[in-house]
């Protein structure tokens, strides 16, 4: 059976079409999610898609947090269902409190929009098993509230069990402590990220590269093998 | 009616980017002397019922849940007199 692959649509989400196009090229069966529904229609993952839910108001993630259809995923995820947060995904994620620290306004205070090399660092996760540790990947980066900041005491506990999953090579964008541009909640299957991996998928457009690809068969291989 | 004030700032650690850039603007504008500026928010909560200790509960706990982000934000809840 194909695994299935759900992306929630928020109001002012851009990217649920590109993350559902990612999903299909890797040969997922891609199922749209809305965001007042509580059903997850039975899918094996979850993908929570850029762009600017409730207009970024009050703070970037807060009141898409407290959704219909976050409600059953933040019960699911800590039941262990694998959810990847890209740029304002990862901005719920970490106001839903599934992952640690939180996301502020770019240092220099620019909207950022270019290529992003990083390196993965933990090529254990749910998302990220197709990669080799230490691997370094191109996909675009494009936001303006990308500052990943934490208490030192969370930062060294991240780091202490491996689970930031991305940093920034070649200059940090974005003044994001230590460099985090990607984190893993402790089991691997909860990861969020600021650069975009959906729209590096098809040689044509984007990079030029296929770079981002592998987080979609990575969750592929991982529910088939399930 | 009483009007309760939420008073929502970025913690003392936290970079406030916005606040510097703020704050670097000044001496252009000819306001001399600040040395530091600090960015925040402030929310109105107008409430139809008379505020008694329950009601103010509420609001902290709304506070902390929604209006501030207790990872990078302090907050502070006041009731302002009629």
């Amino acid at each position: 059976m194909t695994s299935r692959i759900g992306v929630v649509t928020f109001p002012g989400t851009l990217d649920d079409r590109d993350s559902l196009r990612a999903a299909r090229i890797a040969g997922a069966e891609a199922v749209p999610l809305w965001h007042r529904d509580k059903d997850l229609k039975q899918v094996d993952a979850v993908v929570l898609a850029g762009g600017f839910s409730y207009g970024d108001y009050l703070r970037a993630g807060a009141i898409s947090r407290f959704s219909p259809v976050m409600e059953t995923i933040i019960e699911q995820a800590k039941a262990g269902l694998p959810v990847l947060g890209i740029c304002n995904g990862f901005q719920i994620l970490t106001e839903s409190h599934l992952l640690p620290g939180a996301m502020l306004r770019n240092n220099h205070l620019h909207f950022i929009c270019r290529d992003q090399k990083l390196r993965v660092e933990n090529a254990e996760t749910a998302w990220t098993a197709d990669y080799s540790a230490g691997q370094e990947i191109s996909v675009p980066l494009k936001n303006i509230d990308g500052r990943y900041v934490a208490d030192e005491r969370t930062l060294d506990e991240l780091e202490a069990e491996g689970r930031v999953a991305f940093r920034y090579l070649d200059g940090n964008p974005n003044g994001s402590l230590r460099d985090i541009a990607g984190i893993t909640n402790a089991a691997g299957n909860v990861v969020g990220l600021m650069p975009h991996p959906e729209h590096a998928v098809e040689p044509l457009i984007g990079t030029g590269r296929t770079d981002g690809l592998g987080f979609f068969t990575s969750i592929l291989k991982k529910l088939v093998s399930a | 009616m009483a009007r309760v004030v939420v008073d929502v700032m970025l913690k003392p650690e936290i970079l406030d980017p916005q606040g510097q850039a703020v704050q670097r603007a000044l001496p252009r504008l000819g306001f001399d002397g600040i040395a530091d500026v600090r960015q925040g928010k402030r929310f109105e909560l107008e409430v139809a019922e008379p505020v008694d200790a329950a009601a103010l509960a509420r609001i902290h706990e709304m506070a902390e849940t929604f209006l501030a982000n207790t990872v990078i934000e302090d907050f502070i809840v006041k009731v302002e007199e009629a």
